[in-house]
């Protein structure tokens, strides 16, 4: 009754086009919008911001990038967890070689030279396919990791090979380093979440958005109606890769502060991703951020469950969460194997239909 | 039905932050008890907890306040130690350990800013000697770069004072942990003039076998190692197998102990390492500790660690913090501390033979002193050396002390570069009002 399409009349092409077609959708969106920017910053306590919020927003970013590249253009990728890295690493080298830059353009062009990068280790997209170019790019992983811990000029020759984030501003407000409040950090991070979001969703919607999925569904035929493959996979690595940077630029400005690159961005931080993608659902930007949320926001809330409610012994509850978490994820796959997001959009179907279910 | 009994635990989740319980001494332990490092974590975590448990037993406390602590998992990962870190830091902590030297440093900038003091005993962040730039971070009785000066200085004691024309290898951990000896080792390799190559080793390390087939090109003199975890044992049998003699295989304190060299069997006999403080139960502090902890069954994890020797370094942190608190205490003339008051104490600590002696651990650990210009102690260590027959460890050195002139040298380029970059005024911190 309340969610339905009957009665939402629309009068030109761009009112049927636009990305929320259901006036209830677009309600819902815009209030989850302002309560994120309007009413959570007044309401959200440091721990809350720091371990829970924080990283599910960080890592959304990133899930986002590896759907464009996997769910959108179909092409397997086992580097997002080094693609972070040279974002972290290009924001450690911007923000120390340029102390005035603002940190939002330090942060968008650790974008743009992880795109660069990841155009480079997209290159043999062009060539091979499938399992063969998940392990082409599991070349990135281990050489761009390599190139971190033994250059001493990317981590400016410290004694330890960590890199550590200075303080920097965004309008008057620290968001970086320790003085950082927990809701300025929360803001930026939104802010980045919020439009890259946007932008992923009007990018998969338009013309590159067909033309990777083009890609996905069939290659050849692709090629046959007129689609470039190169500038198709090409293009989806870029962005994908801008995306990863982002969070990964994020990551370490924002939420760690100081990393060290085989500890923070290693294989396991890869398959973390990629374990988002498609537990939250391949080709959707809400399944990006139900994966991130589904694995980051998880864990912790358990072990508060576990460890700060009932009191269990903390090895324990770590052991237990390993063990829920891995069972959950089989659990979703094995019930749902679209993703969580294919579960939403069965509750719309039903939603639509009720009260009357034929 | 489910979901929302679900839904429920949940939302009492949500409100977490847990009440501070006035009247007590909150000392968190940021432990990892999982995981490839878990079980070097999961000893010294032991030792940790047991000594505060007996000081609650038969002290009921420090000065009559009681010790209360808190466990928090960070299965050594760097992300999970900065949540611990997180949700502890608004409950009045009095002193962060947090076991990880990644740890240490995502932790510096933190602890300094929310004004919670910082004790990485043996590891962390070697520079925060200088305790006019890190304010609140305390590294006693001695770091990396003291360890790394330490093994050398026992090297040239063996060689006649020369090392000139000798070969050394630095097998590491390839994380901060591991590279934090290669500056020291490099600038007196340039002073003695031996030849140094330092070797990585990429975490966790249960694969080393190129590793080893390049040191057995090489041909070194001696190998030392700077390893933790599965790294450790790998090694040790690695060395074995290519007959490296382990007379000249030299591990730092976190690569020494008992789950180290037990899976090489004979193979490690011969092994050494270097030692910070005693090991085992030959302390007078063990029979309080039998009757009020272990007989009570108040010990923590398993109760087979005790006495091994990351449980008495466990034991040995836990030592300095009381320690620290009591002359906190001392200082400030009030029972219960702030964490303020409790970097007031480590800053003014003195740790006496006598001291040691009074506490049941006689001789234990070096008798240091911190100031404000040295947060790091004396950094005196001993060698000990692996007896694979009678499974245990012997020392086989006094106190050897490290080239300090050469370490302050290192430490005032580094923290000042540090000073720096963060904009901080070096200079002392004004003892706590109240």
């Amino acid at each position: 009754m309340i969610y339905r399409e009957a009665g939402d009349f629309k009068t030109s092409y761009a009112a049927d086009n636009q990305t929320f077609p259901i006036r209830g959708d677009r309600v819902a969106y815009y209030l989850v919008i302002a309560f994120a920017f309007l009413v959570v910053p007044f309401f959200i306590n440091d721990y809350w911001a720091n371990s829970i919020v924080l990283p599910f927003l960080i890592y959304a970013i990133a899930a986002l990038g590896l759907n464009i590249l996997i769910g959108y253009c179909g092409q397997l990728s086992l580097g997002s967890g080094a693609f972070m890295a040279v974002g972290a690493y290009a924001t450690f080298k911007l923000t120390v070689a340029f102390p005035g830059m603002s940190i939002v353009f330090v942060i968008l062009l650790a974008g743009l030279v992880t795109a660069a990068v990841g155009v480079l280790f997209g290159l043999p997209s062009l060539r091979i396919k499938g399992f063969y170019l998940a392990v082409a790019t599991l070349a990135a992983q281990f050489f761009l990791i390599w190139l971190f811990t033994q250059q001493p000029w990317f981590y400016n020759n410290s004694p330890t090979g960590m890199i550590s984030m200075p303080t920097r501003e965004f309008l008057g407000y620290p968001v970086t380093g320790a003085r950082a409040s927990a809701v300025s950090m929360y803001l930026f991070c939104l802010m980045f979440a919020v439009a890259l979001a946007w932008l992923a969703r009007n990018l998969t919607r338009g013309t590159m958005g067909r033309k990777w999925m083009a890609i996905r569904d069939m290659d050849i035929a692709a090629e046959i109606i007129g689609v470039n493959p190169m500038l198709a996979k090409l293009s989806a690595f870029a962005v994908s890769s801008f995306f990863i940077g982002v969070a990964g630029a994020l990551l370490f400005g924002v939420y760690l502060g100081a990393v060290e690159a085989g500890e923070a961005f290693g294989i396991d931080k890869s398959f973390l991703i990629l374990f988002m993608v498609i537990i939250g659902g391949l080709g959707s930007i809400l399944g990006s951020f139900l994966g991130a949320a589904f694995l980051i926001v998880g864990p912790v809330l358990l072990k508060l469950l576990l460890v700060n409610q009932l009191g269990w012994p903390s090895d324990l509850a770590a052991h237990l969460e390993i063990m829920i978490v891995g069972a959950l994820i089989l659990v979703v796959l094995i019930l749902e194997p679209h993703g969580m997001t294919a579960l939403w959009r069965t509750i719309k179907e039903k939603l639509r239909l009720w009260p009357f279910p034929h | 039905m489910k979901m929302t009994r679900m839904a429920a635990a949940l939302a009492v989740t949500m409100v977490a932050a847990a009440p501070a319980i006035a009247e007590s001494l909150h000392f968190p332990m940021l432990n990892y008890r999982t995981g490839p490092f878990g079980p070097n974590g999961m000893a010294f975590a032991d030792g940790y907890q047991d000594y505060l448990t007996l000081i609650n037993e038969r002290d009921g406390g420090i000065g009559g306040v009681p010790i209360r602590y808190t466990e928090c998992e960070t299965a050594y990962n760097t992300e999970r130690g900065v949540e611990c870190y997180q949700g502890i830091r608004g409950d009045n902590p009095l002193i962060v350990q947090p076991l990880s030297t990644g740890i240490t440093y995502q932790l510096i900038p933190r602890t300094m800013e929310d004004r919670v003091p910082m004790h990485s005993m043996g590891y962390g962040r070697t520079s925060a000697v200088n305790g006019e730039v890190f304010n609140w971070t305390f590294n006693y009785p001695g770091t990396y770069w003291d360890g790394a000066s330490v093994i050398i200085n026992y090297l040239l004691e063996e060689n006649d004072g020369s090392l000139d024309g000798k070969k050394i290898v630095l097998v590491y951990h390839n994380s901060a942990y591991g590279r934090e000896p290669i500056p020291t080792l490099t600038r007196l390799s340039e002073r003695l003039g031996y030849e140094f190559i330092p070797i990585a080793v990429d975490s966790p390390g249960q694969e080393q076998r190129s590793q080893w087939l390049q040191i057995r090109r090489e041909r070194p003199d001696y190998v030392l190692m700077w390893g933790w975890g599965v790294m450790n044992p790998t090694a040790i049998q690695e060395a074995a197998n290519i007959r490296f003699p382990m007379n000249n295989f030299i591990g730092v304190w976190w690569s020494g102990s008992e789950q180290d060299v037990r899976p090489a069997g004979e193979g490690a006999h011969g092994y050494r390492s270097l030692a910070m403080h005693g090991t085992g139960r030959d302390y007078p502090i063990y029979d309080d500790m039998q009757q009020y902890v272990i007989d009570a069954g108040l010990y923590a994890g398993t109760g087979d660690e005790v006495g091994t020797v990351l449980y008495s370094r466990g034991l040995y942190a836990a030592m300095l913090a009381v320690e620290a608190a009591r002359t906190a205490q001392e200082i400030h003339g009030v029972g219960v501390i702030t964490p303020a008051m409790m970097r007031d104490g480590m800053a003014n600590l003195v740790i006496t033979e006598e001291r040691m002696a009074e506490l049941g651990l006689p001789g234990f650990g070096p008798a240091f002193e911190v100031s404000c210009q040295n947060h790091g102690g004396s950094g005196e260590a001993m060698i000990q050396e692996w007896d694979a027959h009678n499974q245990e460890w012997n020392l086989i050195t006094e106190w050897i002390a490290p080239d300090r002139e050469l370490i302050m040298e290192m430490v005032m380029e580094d923290s000042l570069a540090y000073a720096a970059e963060n904009d901080i005024t070096p200079q002392c911190l004004e003892r706590s009002g109240g």
